[in-house]
């Protein structure tokens, strides 16, 4: 049981930061129809950014964080006004395509900037934890949860009660209908690429303080959040989330047991139970578990 | 009609394999061209001026390109006339590749101390079943064609950016089985001899005579390439101008109407994920055969990006253009090495530590740059620019 419950508070605490980089792709997807694949770039990146003000230069750990969040949403409006403001209009998948290749740029420059070895970003959490009952809570898990809680929590806020974020959600609902309302649809485009960057940022932030750091391999649990938001819906904020903590919790619990119950799954099965689950998800609901049908007239 | 050889009168003429005579003349000049070249001859571009001669390293990219455009055609089936986004071509790509190492590797066994007996047995490390190429470069395909039907039902169900993902999803599920079964693939960052290349006894990874003519290994395998591909590529052109040409073209422009139209989806994604399939394993089989070795590592999204950038770059739904594609990506790294010599491009370093940008670096970047520049500038790829060109000399000197 507590092997159990263990699994569920490293799950949710995996949650957090999935949830965080998923938050990003469904933004930019419901305000821009883009799907952005370059959102583990813009993650390494920003982190790079923490580690650079924190632990190269030597600022206080907040200071860095706000530095950095700065950067990393100008980096955000920078891409989304050179390279994608002239592909609208253009076909989904083309756009998809070229985040790629904007994912492939900037990842190159954020691994050069990076260097080699494992980076730490010097965050205050450090290895210390606490033990509640029998189970060992890391300062840092609570961290991730209280970091994804009070950002949902504050983007949710923003969205439904401030006059931007009504703007967005009208953008997001029909561009055109927008505009003509007044709503400068670049400047919801340029805001929710700015978003999905610190978001992005926040989560790479998380990953570098689980041990051993930020390193090369970073990219990769970025790229986690992918299955995430497909098995939440594509453009649902609520699918997000849940996809997020079903495919936290899954790994989690498949690092637990896997070992021991199914060994001939191989070493690291746990890193790829996310893309099964979608696999699963997908076969049932084509559309995710809250997305929206697509519904066509011919 | 007899006076106009450039007016295309019928449906036949419409889409026959090369339409008027300057395309067969141009084939032919190529097709002379690449044996001219793998024969070890020097073509001069510009007489006195500039020759091109393919030899060393130069042969060998040859070689690993015309492997690459066969995968390149394979992807361009299901993604650029079917219209269904695959990013999981590394997928097939490797399990064509482990498919012919395990039926045509040799076996590496290992001596094993029993703790049970007490005593030293043979085992196992590396399946491998020594067989001729006749044999497992059909079944490298065959293989990954199996995979592919598998995966179409998935397709059926799914459309546009979900099956993106999906296939997203198969490059790690992929890797992570190739990763594991070490009996198979010899495991991560070791790897395994790959099949050897032998048709009925005649070895193409050994220099030796060829109807009188002394070749290389990469000669040899120049032209089995050469052969391959055009067989290859011809018959890519005729699925794509028949019927079935024509059903998945409907699939991709408007499934729904396609469907109301009376062409069965799940049966036409169906074969354009078993044809594409089909090719990306026999690429796979065969690039790696002319490595030598391969590693399970290597079958990575990266991969498949390398190939969706191949028809990007050289056109989506043209067979041509997936060659110039593959042709164009496998000799980037030797142009962006050309580059960095020339001094305006002094800021690449070709050591792997210094300047600012490494040149391996600076090889990511253009590939990345140029997908996006494609796509924002040329979105019908390097085809789309020589349309271009040519339009512009046929209308001259009133080409505006």
């Amino acid at each position: 049981m507590t092997q159990f419950l263990q699994a569920l508070i490293n799950g949710t605490s995996l949650a957090a930061i999935y949830g965080l980089i998923a938050l990003g792709f469904v933004i930019i997807y419901k305000s821009t129809q883009v799907l952005n694949f370059a959102q583990p770039a813009l993650m390494l990146l920003g982190a790079y950014w923490v580690v650079y003000f924190a632990t190269i230069i030597g600022w206080p750990f907040w200071a860095a964080v706000l530095m950095a969040a700065g950067l990393a949403a100008l980096t955000g409006v920078l891409v989304e006004r050179t390279a994608l403001r002239p592909m609208v209009g253009k076909p989904v998948f083309a756009v998809a395509i070229m985040t790629i290749g904007l994912n492939t740029v900037i990842t190159v420059v954020a691994l050069d900037l990076l260097g080699v070895e494992t980076r730490q970003v010097g965050d205050p959490w450090g290895l210390k934890f606490f033990q509640l009952g029998s189970l060992n809570i890391a300062h840092r898990q609570v961290a991730a949860i209280v970091a994804a809680v009070i950002l949902v929590a504050a983007l949710l806020a923003f969205f439904k009660y401030s006059r931007f974020g009504l703007a967005m959600r009208a953008a997001a609902f029909d561009q055109e209908v927008a505009l003509t309302q007044g709503v400068s649809v670049t400047a919801v485009f340029a805001a929710s690429w700015a978003i999905a960057s610190v978001l992005a940022m926040v989560g790479g932030l998380l990953i570098g303080a689980t041990p051993p750091g930020l390193d090369r391999s970073a990219g990769v649990v970025a790229l986690k959040a992918l299955p995430v938001v497909v098995i939440g819906g594509l453009d649902s904020i609520a699918g997000a989330l849940v996809g997020a903590l079903v495919v936290g919790i899954a790994e989690a619990l498949t690092t637990t047991y896997q070992p021991i119950h199914a060994e001939f799954l191989g070493r690291n099965f746990a890193q790829v139970v996310p893309y099964l689950v979608m696999f699963l998800v997908l076969l049932v609901r084509p559309y995710g578990l809250f997305g929206t049908k697509e519904v066509e007239r011919v | 009609m007899k006076n106009r050889p450039g007016l295309i009168g019928d449906y036949r003429a419409d889409s026959a394999i090369f339409r008027n005579n300057v395309q067969r003349f141009w084939i032919v000049v190529l097709l002379v061209a690449a044996v001219v070249l793998g024969l070890g001859g020097t073509i001069p571009l510009i007489p006195g001026l500039i020759d091109f001669s393919m030899r060393g390293e130069l042969l060998i990219l040859g070689v690993s390109a015309l492997f690459a455009s066969i995968g390149a055609i394979g992807l361009n089936i299901v993604t650029g006339y079917a219209g269904q986004v695959s990013l999981g071509h590394a997928f097939f790509l490797g399990l064509g590749a482990f498919t012919a190492a395990v039926l045509g590797g040799t076996e590496v066994t290992r001596q094993v101390f029993d703790l049970a007996t007490g005593q030293n047995v043979e085992k196992t490390v590396l399946v491998g079943y020594g067989l001729d190429m006749a044999l497992w470069l059909p079944a490298a395909g065959i293989v990954a064609a199996l995979a592919g039907l598998i995966i179409s039902p998935v397709a059926f169900r799914l459309r546009g950016l979900y099956l993106a993902f999906v296939t997203l999803g198969l490059v790690f599920l992929g890797e992570h089985f190739f990763r594991e079964s070490e009996t198979l693939t010899g495991g991560v960052g070791i790897g395994r001899e790959t099949g050897i290349p032998k048709l009925f006894g005649f070895r193409f990874d050994q220099p030796g005579e060829v109807f009188g003519v002394f070749m290389t290994k990469p000669q040899k395998l120049f032209f089995l390439g050469l052969i391959l591909l055009v067989v290859m590529a011809l018959v890519a052109k005729n699925l794509a101008r028949s019927r079935i040409g024509r059903a998945l073209a409907g699939v991709r422009d408007r499934d729904i109407a396609a469907e109301m139209m009376g062409i069965n989806l799940a049966r036409y994604k169906m074969i354009a994920f078993v044809v594409s399939s089909f090719y990306a394993g026999i690429a796979g089989a065969l690039l790696y055969s002319a490595i030598g070795r391969l590693e399970p590592a290597s079958f990575n999204l990266l991969l498949s990006i390398r190939y969706i950038a191949m028809i990007l770059i050289g056109g989506a739904a043209t067979i041509a253009g997936s060659i110039m594609g593959a042709f164009f990506i496998t000799f980037l790294p030797r142009i962006v090495r050309w580059m960095a010599g020339l001094w305006f491009f002094g800021f690449i370093s070709t050591s792997p530590a210094g300047g600012f940008v490494t040149a391996s670096q600076f090889e990511q970047i253009m590939f990345g740059g140029l997908i996006v520049g494609f796509l924002i500038f040329e979105p019908l790829g390097l085809y789309g620019i020589w349309i271009r060109v040519r339009n512009y000399w046929k209308a001259w000197p009133f080409s505006y």
